[in-house]
Order: C-alpha cells, then sequence, then structure tokens
C-alpha cells in the first residue's frame, strides 16, 4: 500500500473524520485507563503512608 | 512435576506475579498493536467497495471481539468466586470490567463513524447494535451494584450473580446476525469457514486483536493489584510492600 504523500494518507481517501475520529477516540480512550491505573495505585499507596507516618499503627 | 495452583490464588503470592506479568503483556501489546497497525495501514489495500473508510476494522472488530470475550472471561472469575468462595476471584472480576465496558465503548463508537459513511446512519436498533448496546448495560450495572454494596464480598456475590445471568446476552449478539435480518453485516470471520477478505486485511485484524488481548491482561492485573491494595490495606504484605515503594 503507497500513499504517495503525508497529505494522502491523513486524508484517508475522503473518510479523514471516520478513520481517525474511531482511531484518536481509541488511543485517548486506552491512555486514559492507563493514568487512571497509576493514579489509583499512588492513592492506594498514599493511604498506607498516612497511617505509617503518626507512628501509632493501626487505629 | 506438579503445580500447586492454589499458591497463586491468595493476594500476597499474586500480587508481585500481577506485577510481573502486567509489565510484559504490556510490552507484548505496544508491539503487537504497532505492527498490527503497520500492517493495517501500510501493507493492507484499499476496499473496492468502501475505501480507505474500511481501516475501521481494525480497531472495530478486534474491540468487538474482546468486548464479548471479557465479559465471559469475568463472568467465569465470578462464578469460580461464588463457587470456591475464594478472594482472589471477585477481586479479578472487579478488574476486567471497566475494561470490558471501554471495549464495549470503543466497538459502539468506531462502528458508529464506520457506519455513517457506509450505511448513512451513525445508528440503527437492529439487533447486533442494540444486543451491544446492552452489554455495555450489564458492564456498567455489574460495577453500579459493586460499587453500591459497602462489603467487598457481599459486593463480589452480588456481583457474580448479576455477572452470570448476563452471559445469556454473548451468544445473541454473537448470532444476532444470524438469527434475525440485520443492518449489520454477517461474520466475515468465522471458525468454520475461510475469511471473505484480502489476506493482509485479515493479517492485520489478527494481530491487532491480539494486541487489544495483550492489553486487556495487562490492564485487568493492573487494576487487580489496585484493588489487592485496597481491600487488604491491614495484611502484613501489603503494609511491607507499600512500606518498600515508599
Amino acid at each position: 500500500m503507497s500513499w504517495g504523500s503525508w497529505q494522502n494518507f491523513l486524508a484517508m481517501g475522503g473518510y479523514a473524520f471516520y478513520v481517525w475520529g474511531s482511531y484518536l477516540v481509541t488511543l485517548g480512550l486506552i491512555l486514559a485507563e492507563v493514568v487512571l491505573l497509576a493514579m489509583r495505585k499512588r492513592t492506594a499507596l498514599g493511604r498506607f503512608r498516612v497511617r505509617g507516618d503518626t507512628g501509632q499503627g493501626d487505629r | 512435576m506438579s503445580i500447586n495452583w492454589f499458591k497463586y490464588s491468595s493476594p500476597q503470592t499474586f500480587f508481585p506475579l500481577a506485577g510481573k506479568l502486567a509489565l510484559w503483556f504490556g510490552a507484548l501489546a505496544l508491539v503487537a498493536c504497532g505492527v498490527g497497525l503497520y500492517i493495517g495501514f501500510f501493507v493492507a489495500p484499499t476496499d473496492a467497495q468502501q475505501g480507505e473508510a474500511y481501516r475501521i476494522i481494525f480497531i472495530h472488530v478486534p474491540a468487538a471481539w474482546m468486548s464479548m470475550f471479557l465479559y465471559l472471561v469475568m463472568a467465569f472469575w465470578a462464578g469460580l468466586g461464588l463457587a470456591f468462595n475464594t478472594r482472589l476471584s471477585g477481586m479479578m472480576a472487579s478488574a476486567l470490567a471497566p475494561t470490558g465496558a471501554l471495549f464495549t465503548f470503543i466497538a459502539l463508537w468506531t462502528g458508529s463513524l464506520w457506519g455513517k459513511p457506509t450505511w448513512g446512519t451513525w445508528w440503527v436498533w437492529d439487533a447486533r447494535l442494540t444486543s451491544e448496546l446492552i452489554l455495555l448495560f450489564l458492564y456498567f450495572g455489574f460495577m453500579a451494584l459493586q460499587a453500591a454494596i459497602d462489603d467487598p464480598r457481599r459486593a463480589d456475590k452480588a456481583g457474580a450473580v448479576l455477572a452470570l445471568v448476563g452471559v445469556v446476552n454473548i451468544p445473541i449478539i454473537y448470532f444476532s446476525v444470524k438469527w434475525w435480518n440485520t443492518l449489520h453485516q454477517g461474520a466475515s470471520v468465522s471458525l468454520t469457514t475461510a475469511p471473505t477478505m484480502a489476506a493482509t486485511m485479515f493479517a492485520g485484524m489478527i494481530v491487532m486483536a491480539l494486541g487489544f488481548w495483550f492489553y486487556s491482561i495487562a490492564a485487568a492485573l493492573m487494576r487487580a493489584r489496585c484493588i489487592m491494595l485496597e481491600r487488604e490495606r491491614s495484611s502484613d504484605w501489603a503494609v511491607h510492600y507499600a512500606k518498600r515503594s515508599a
């Protein structure tokens, strides 16, 4: 498959909105899930830290 | 040599293993999606009927497969949790639901963007589209039900019953294009016949499906680790891990 130029590639034969609309939203959602997972882990670990700093163990 | 599978059914032994596996499957997902996108955009030819619009297939079909497959895996873990009362099973079911919902949404979204240029409409209430939408609501229902119950073990049990009842929707989605007259086309790929598309198109789709599969494993394992840390907050292994990673 040869596109000839980047303009042709980005134009997707006139279907740019549909094709890139699909791919960009998919990419965005997957990246969002990865970021949310990293944040959730940080929050979970943060709860341990707060408890550990008081030096009083479980309350 | 015999392997003690129950060894990995306890969170403290599964937690570090899940971390390693998530990393490896994440890397594999990147490689597979890279290769799949290359085949999809630079090897596969233009479709004779649909022009370039058909290239949505490389995410639409794999996402739709994953949406159904992840539901079955989620229901499997939920059922295992109900039957054997193992802590980890419920955690795995909960860890799979958001990723399953994500792929269901992607399948619907890309289907809509594909429907407009080829069918002339964003949406129709035909059997395939409607049953896939119900799948999205089943995932949401599962997550909402679990979130509404404070005790995690009770939340697991209630969620498991909902997940198992919802399994009936999966064959309905899969066979909808055979059982009813739908605007959605029939299967291009099936286990019994040769695929009705160019070999390179087919290859791109399969490699992307592999990539989504690897990604789902990585994401579910990452989420399972979060759930383990949240639920086992007072156990020694979790406190120990939190101290080391601080």
